[in-house]
């Protein structure tokens, strides 16, 4: 018997789930709005930003100062392309590991996993003196390979996951009916996993998105993406929040919108074998 | 051609060896059936053949060639899963089709091997559809349509049919035997289900622990078990066995007996016992009788007129009773 909820207390259910999302969106919502308003009403007391004078004003400003077009490209590029070198690297290796695992197998895992919390700014200086001698400094390809290696473990991840659900027989068919190794995986093993690669490269592209610490210290003018283009709007010249929101707004849209409609791979992505 | 030799071919993981050192011949064109209690290494001997495990000692020939550096494809030999193990995001077509891309032949003649497959395993109607849209007994199908197009020196089939239920289990069962007969080609087929492999085979190859306990064509081993786990495996229902003081009167450590072989009087007979529960089946009854030397199960007539508590005497057929001494070999 389905277990009975009576209508009271799916009311407080719902108003508390709204309340939570409420606040979980509210960073994202105060930037937009902020984003409307003059210098002068943004700094004002909450109830006086809500009700003064709506304006596009900081839009101009930020499209007239800077490129938005370019940083953009620069950041589909970085994203795409570090995650897209990290799936064609992450697919053998979560091969591997998901169906010839070796005594060390959860070991190399767990490794991995490790240096996903070591702080970056740990290797920064090494990181940026091999880039300035390889001349990588502000470059895309530098970006998309430092990004590729960071998120590349929790891609790797990911993937092993999925790859570990695909019962092992039918790779044993494919064997047996004459895949090759590569054959193998490209017939049989990504078509199968195609859901959960999505995901994977969907989470990825926005994490590389939103990542700021190395595209903020290894590019300048060229490479730089749209990170880059909301923290011109900080420090150098004083804190001017309604440009900063501006700018901001600007760079999370494309994602935000790329998330609202891959919501579904999203959260099946997240949850994935959570339950057979 | 399709003869395949196992020569001292043995199997550990780490220090566990799951087979020691075997040897067997498989004929060209014969139905072989590996059987045993799970665990007994027959799906692991069939998955060495196929090349799917490697060897850890001695030799595999397939058509007198030495087979062992071989990788699965290249032995000629085509595997029947028992997940199916069908490739989920193609068509039933592109499922036969595959061994025959991976193999490059050219589109035309795949499509006639392809069809003539479909045509042979009655799937000609489901070509287009997915795996996911078929029954247990068409996957299974296309599973071993998938096989025949790739004319394999021998079908290696792993358990094809404990995933159907019974009544298509009998004739899928059905099915391949008369494959066979089309074919005429070896099949090598494991299973834990002596009925299988006594309806099907032309030899059988009996596994305990790895070890091979008989080999012999199904009558061979119903009548002259070699030992009492071939005679206790063979058959259904099993056979009865009476150690002590009954033994030793025929000379022997434990002596075996079959259900079918003992006769059920209400007057007068060898062993006096009283029916515990009686199965009415139509055809046959199958008798439960608590004796001085155990259970004993009979198979009487379909119409015996026996209920529980009654008392009955038992008589075996003394020409097809087994002995057995201490060691359990038949004497």
């Amino acid at each position: 018997m389905a277990r009975k909820i009576s209508n009271r207390r799916r009311v407080i259910m719902t108003v508390i789930a709204w309340a939570l999302a409420f606040v979980i969106f509210f960073p994202i919502l105060w930037t937009i709005i902020l984003s409307f308003k003059t210098e002068g009403n943004a700094i004002k007391a909450p109830w006086d930003v809500l009700t003064s004078a709506w304006t596009f004003d900081s839009y101009h400003v930020v499209q007239e100062r800077s490129n938005y077009f370019r940083h953009f490209m620069n950041s589909v590029v970085i994203s795409f392309g570090s995650t897209l070198l990290a799936l064609v690297i992450a697919i053998p290796s979560a091969w591997a590991m998901a169906f010839v695992p070796g005594k060390r197998t959860k070991d190399v895992l767990m490794w991995m996993l490790s240096t996903k919390m070591m702080p970056a700014v740990g290797v920064l200086v090494p990181i940026y003196l091999m880039f300035r001698d390889w001349g990588l400094l502000d470059t895309r390809t530098g970006l998309v390979i430092v990004l590729c290696l960071m998120n590349l473990p929790i891609v790797i991840w990911m993937l092993f996951t999925y790859f570990k659900e695909i019962p092992k027989d039918i790779l044993e068919a494919a064997r047996m009916d004459g895949a090759t190794l590569g054959g193998e995986i490209l017939y049989v093993l990504t078509p199968m996993a195609v859901p959960g690669i999505a995901s994977t490269l969907l989470l990825n592209v926005i994490l590389a998105w939103n990542e700021a610490f190395w595209t903020l210290n290894l590019t300048a003018a060229k490479a730089a993406p749209l990170t880059a283009f909301i923290a011109a709007y900080s420090s150098p010249e004083g804190l001017f929040y309604a440009k900063l929101s501006a700018a901001s707004t600007l760079a999370i849209a494309p994602i935000l919108i790329l998330g609202w409609f891959s919501q579904k791979q999203l959260v099946r992505g997240l949850t994935f074998g959570a339950v057979k | 051609m399709g003869q395949i030799t196992l020569k001292g071919v043995r199997k550990a993981f780490g220090d566990v060896e799951v087979i020691p050192p075997l040897d067997l011949e498989i004929n060209d064109g014969e139905f072989v059936v590996f059987v045993g209690p799970s665990g007994c290494g027959k799906s692991t001997l069939l998955r060495l053949i196929a090349g799917l495990e490697d060897v850890s000692g001695g030799e595999i020939e397939i058509n007198g060639q030495p087979s062992a550096e071989l990788p699965p494809a290249k032995r000629g030999l085509a595997m029947v899963f028992q997940s199916y193990a069908l490739y989920p995001h193609m068509s039933v077509r592109k499922n036969i089709a595959f061994p025959l891309k991976m193999a490059k032949l050219d589109q035309a003649a795949a499509k006639e091997k392809v069809d003539n497959a479909a045509r042979i395993l009655n799937l000609t109607d489901y070509l287009d559809r997915r795996p996911g849209q078929l029954s247990g007994g068409q996957r299974q199908r296309v599973a071993i349509g998938r096989a025949i197009v790739r004319e394999p020196a021998a079908f290696l089939f792993d358990e094809p049919l404990s995933n159907l239920d019974a009544a298509l289990r009998v004739n899928m069962r059905l099915e391949i035997s008369e494959l066979h007969q089309k074919l005429k080609t070896t099949m090598v087929y494991v299973t834990h289900d002596q009925v299988e492999a006594m309806t099907m085979a032309d030899k059988i190859v009996v596994l305990q622990a790895g070890r091979i306990e008989q080999v012999g064509s199904p009558l061979e081993l119903y009548r002259t078990p070699r030992n009492k786990f071939v005679a206790g495996f063979i058959g259904s229902p099993k056979m009865n066995f009476i150690e002590g003081d009954e033994a030793a009167k025929y000379g022997a450590d434990s002596i075996g007996i079959r259900p079918e072989h003992i006769e059920v009087s209400t007057t007068e007979g060898a062993w006096k016992g009283t029916v515990g529960v009686s199965e009415h089946l139509g055809s046959d009854t199958f008798l439960h009788v608590d004796t001085e030397y155990g259970l004993i199960n009979v198979r009487g007539g379909g119409e015996i007129g026996l209920h529980s508590g009654d008392t009955v005497y038992l008589t075996p057929d003394l020409s097809q009773l087994h002995k057995f001494d201490a060691q359990g070999q038949a004497i």
